[in-house]
């Protein structure tokens, strides 16, 4: 299977077929399988949207859509994708372990493979050894992005969709977490779909960075970064080329703004 | 600004000190000013028409307590049921909650005669008014407890493909749980006063016949105390849920 993503001509709206507010219009995106693709955009250009089409936590209006070669209700059903959000969406009663096996307790009703618990080798790679027992108020920031993210890992999904979700966090941690994420993803070979506002942030991560206007979505640049990159898709964020780079992509948000 | 908190050890000395001056004042200042003992008896008179017909107390306040608690269940259990009913079908919820909110302005005083009228003197309509004083707030705060989960919640649920049940039990519960305590912590106190004021109106047993028989036979003494020992178990009532919500809600 060589494409994660096919989606052609898809069109996506909130309300009835007739008066719908267009949200993403006539889109038209390919995306490989094991690649790593940053969304960038202004705000209502539809880039959370796309991920919630993929998710099948919404249906397109028109177009056509392919996730790992099936429908993106058929890929919800065999868990094959992981949701991370902006905020963690941790549930505050339940201690960290417990929501990272969360997977585990819920859905298995639709499920044909079993799911293991591996909350705790998940738990050791994000850094959170021993934060177990701990309940999600006792967290930071960034660590309660860390179960999260944990939590969309434990069943092993084919595809990762990530609504930007290190935006609440400060630069540093941000920055550390963004290497943690890159690191994670050689390891695994998942497809990362990554939305962000930050196009440091889309540079640094992204293989390919796509960019989206507003009124109606649609996508106005699409910007290959893999020549700037080293082995293991590194970047140096001091390289002119990259510079010069992001700087095309803030040419292109600022005339889809 | 806000101000520092209070030392530990003050924390607990000025409440204690609080009522103690009041207390104080109450038993020597009021005497003093001429305030009679019929209007007035003081705390030590109080207390001692407790001990002296402590079993005459004792038989009144149990039907009153079994009538609260009962009450307290009963309306709680209700109320928790209606608001699961009412989250799952919006339908029903359009077509009767507007009813609910319309019989929850009916003064609780008018609706008694009504309950006793249909269910007779004896324990039931204590029990009825009790529950229908309890049902209503914890029907409001279940029903925003319940749909109090936020998208992103429901959506990574949706995400995991699980069922209803499965979101009820592990997202809208648990999200709906301190709402429900709070509103249990305020059954706990209008659970006593429901039954109380059932017995008002027709009944020769419990603290609110008590109450009743003692103001008109001018024992204020055993008035007092009859209003300090209702006031006591709806503060013993409130301690056992505010007990319960601590270990069940610990974040």
């Amino acid at each position: 299977m060589a494409n994660a993503i096919e989606a052609s001509r898809l069109d996506v709206g909130y309300g009835g077929r007739q008066t719908a507010v267009k949200v993403l219009s006539g889109l038209d995106l390919t995306v490989a399988a094991g690649s790593f693709l940053s969304i960038l955009g202004p705000s209502g250009c539809g880039k959370s949207t796309l991920l919630r089409v993929v998710a099948d936590l919404l249906d397109p209006l028109g177009g056509t859509i392919s996730v790992l070669g099936d429908t993106p209700h058929a890929v919800r059903s065999r868990r094959d994708v992981g949701f991370v959000f902006q905020d963690s969406t941790l549930l505050p009663w339940r201690t960290v372990r417990d929501n990272v096996r969360l997977p585990l307790g819920v859905g298995q009703g639709s499920l044909t493979r079993t799911i293991e618990d591996r909350s705790d080798e998940l738990l050791e790679l994000m850094g959170l050894a021993g934060f177990g027992e701990r309940l999600p108020h006792q967290l930071s920031g960034g660590q309660r992005q860390r179960v999260a993210i944990a939590r969309a890992l434990l069943g092993q999904p084919k595809l990762l969709l990530m609504d930007e979700p290190f935006g609440a966090l400060d630069e540093i941690t941000r920055d550390r977490l963004n290497d943690e994420l890159l690191a994670l993803w050689r390891r695994t070979g998942t497809t990362i779909l990554f939305v962000t506002h930050s196009i440091a942030e889309a540079a640094y991560l992204g293989e390919r960075v796509i960019v989206l206007a507003a009124n109606p979505g649609r996508l106005v640049k699409d910007l290959d970064m893999r020549p700037f990159k080293q082995d293991g898709n590194r970047c140096s964020r001091e390289d002119p080329a990259v510079i010069a780079a992001m700087a095309e992509l803030r040419g292109a948000l600022e005339r889809a703004s | 600004m806000r101000q520092a908190p209070l030392p530990p050890a003050l924390a607990i000395a000025l409440p204690v000190l609080g009522a103690a001056s009041i207390l104080l004042s109450w038993q020597f200042l009021l005497p003093w000013l001429g305030v009679p003992a019929y209007i007035v008896p003081t705390p030590t008179a109080i207390f001692g028409v407790f001990r002296k017909s402590l079993a005459l107390f004792m038989s009144n306040l149990w039907p009153t307590l079994v009538e609260a608690l009962a009450g307290f269940v009963i309306g709680n259990l209700a109320g928790v049921l209606l608001a699961v009913v009412f989250v799952h079908s919006r339908v029903l919820q359009a077509a009767y909650f507007p009813i609910v909110l319309f019989f929850n302005t009916i003064p609780i005083l008018a609706l008694s005669p009504i309950i006793i009228l249909i269910f007779g003197l004896g324990m039931t309509p204590k029990i009825v008014i009790a529950a229908v004083i309890c049902f209503f707030p914890t029907l409001v705060n279940m029903i925003r407890g319940l749909d109090s989960a936020s998208d992103s919640e429901h959506e990574l649920f949706r995400v995991l493909s699980a069922t209803r049940r499965e979101v009820f039990w592990s997202l809208r519960l648990p999200r709906a749980l301190p709402m429900l305590f709070s509103s249990l912590r305020i059954a706990s106190a209008t659970a006593v006063i429901g039954a109380i004021v059932g017995e008002w109106i027709g009944s020769d047993k419990g603290l609110g016949a008590l109450i009743i028989q003692a103001s008109f036979n001018y024992q204020s003494d055993r008035l007092y105390a009859a209003i300090v020992l209702s006031s006591s178990l709806s503060i013993a009532l409130f301690a056992i849920v505010v007990l319960v919500e601590r270990r069940v809600i610990k974040y």
